[in-house]
């Protein structure tokens, strides 16, 4: 535990803290999401912060519809979900963001690998990587935190400069994950 | 059913209908098909998008221009198995209130583009009761054009949001849209005034 919890850090340097932090120095002001356990300290502190407008969507498509209209409408949104959730996008994907050039910024959870307890979390996940491949969509898995910021700041502005989706997956490595015991 | 049978209506006419309405360069979302085949017919207007695929996600699209732009009226067009598609999003508009959204659904009780296969609303299902459900309390059936016609001008005067639906016939669109994708995207972006 106490390994999980320095690559994890304490407050104001934590994943999460991280990520809103990265968030709101590029402008991304709406997060929708369907909620997912390990991302839940990143919504609620998202949530608590006036900056953001955050909710959560019945289904990751329509997370994905409501920044595709955003975006055209002028102001930046970041997708959260969890490796299932990704899985019931590639329509989607291929037939909007990814034609229309929407710079959409999706943030996954990773479940399915490094400790899963549930087969069909571990099976899904196995097409997450190859569905991103085959739709050419830049994506990076980050396992550590001193990376986290990078990797971040750098796939948001690419994918604003370029006109294209982005994909960050979070592994286990970075979160700890979601284990037997939760 | 719907209280009142209302008329059959007919979507390229109600569509110009609408669209005469507008005065404020509102933005008009079209979901797939002959929602968006009408639309494109009613007359280019840099402030319509075009749906090309992804069916069902004319409404939550046309949430996130509201939410991204809250001075300017949003309407999102779709069809009646194309809402059914994403229920879901009703809720989520009713959770969020935004004032500034209008929902249109062409109900002509049929997949009509795929080979007219039946939509629950040949069987029951009564949408305005679904949105009305869901939390969206200014949500009715129009009864016929002049109906159409001032929901529609209500719904652009008046905070929403709002949910009109109109039962419509068989005819098929009259034109097809353009499918370029990126085209259709920078002309709308440009349209809103997010790109000059």
């Amino acid at each position: 535990m106490a390994a999980k919890e320095e690559q994890s850090g304490t407050a104001g340097h934590s994943w999460h803290a991280i990520v809103q932090e990265t968030l709101k120095r590029n402008q991304v002001r709406l997060v929708t999401y369907v909620p997912d356990r390990v991302l839940t300290p990143l919504i609620r502190a998202l949530h608590e912060d006036m900056d953001f407008t955050a909710f959560a969507t019945t289904r990751e498509e329509e997370a994905l519809g409501i920044l595709t209209g955003a975006w055209m409408g002028g102001m930046r949104g970041v997708l959260l979900m969890q490796t299932s959730g990704f899985a019931t996008l590639a329509n989607v994907l291929a037939s909007l963001a990814v034609p229309y050039q929407i710079p959409l910024i999706m943030i996954v959870s990773e479940r399915g690998t490094l400790g899963e307890f549930n087969l069909g979390q571990a099976m899904v996940c196995r097409t997450m990587r190859p569905v991103l491949q085959s739709l050419g969509i830049e994506h990076h898995t980050i396992t550590r935190i001193d990376e986290l910021e990078f990797i971040l700041d750098r796939s948001i502005k690419q994918a604003i400069a370029t006109q294209s989706p982005a994909c960050l997956i979070l592994s286990p490595l970075l979160t700890g994950g979601k284990t037997f015991s939760q | 059913m719907p209280p009142n049978q209302p008329k059959v209506l007919n979507r390229f006419d109600i569509t110009k209908r609408l669209v005469a309405l507008l005065r404020n360069d509102e933005a008009v979302v079209g979901g797939i098909g002959n929602t968006n085949f009408d639309l494109w017919a009613a007359g280019r207007r840099p402030q319509n998008f075009y749906m090309l695929g992804s069916m069902g996600l004319a409404i939550p699209i046309a949430l996130g221009v509201a939410l991204a732009q809250p001075k300017r009226r949003v309407v999102a067009l779709e069809g009646d198995g194309s809402l059914l598609m994403q229920l879901g999003a009703l809720a989520t508009i009713a959770t969020l209130q935004p004032k500034n959204l209008i929902i249109v659904v062409m109900d002509n009780r049929a997949y009509q583009i795929t080979g007219s296969q039946p939509t629950a609303s040949a069987f029951g299902t009564d949408f305005v009761a679904i949105a009305r459900g869901a939390g969206i309390q200014q949500s009715d059936w129009a009864l016929d054009e002049a109906s159409f016609e001032q929901l529609t001008a209500r719904a652009l005067a008046e905070e929403g949001p709002s949910f009109i639906a109109a039962r419509i016939d068989d005819e098929p669109a009259v034109a097809t849209t353009e499918r370029d994708p990126a085209q259709l995207r920078d002309r709308f972006m440009r349209g809103l005034g997010v790109k000059e």
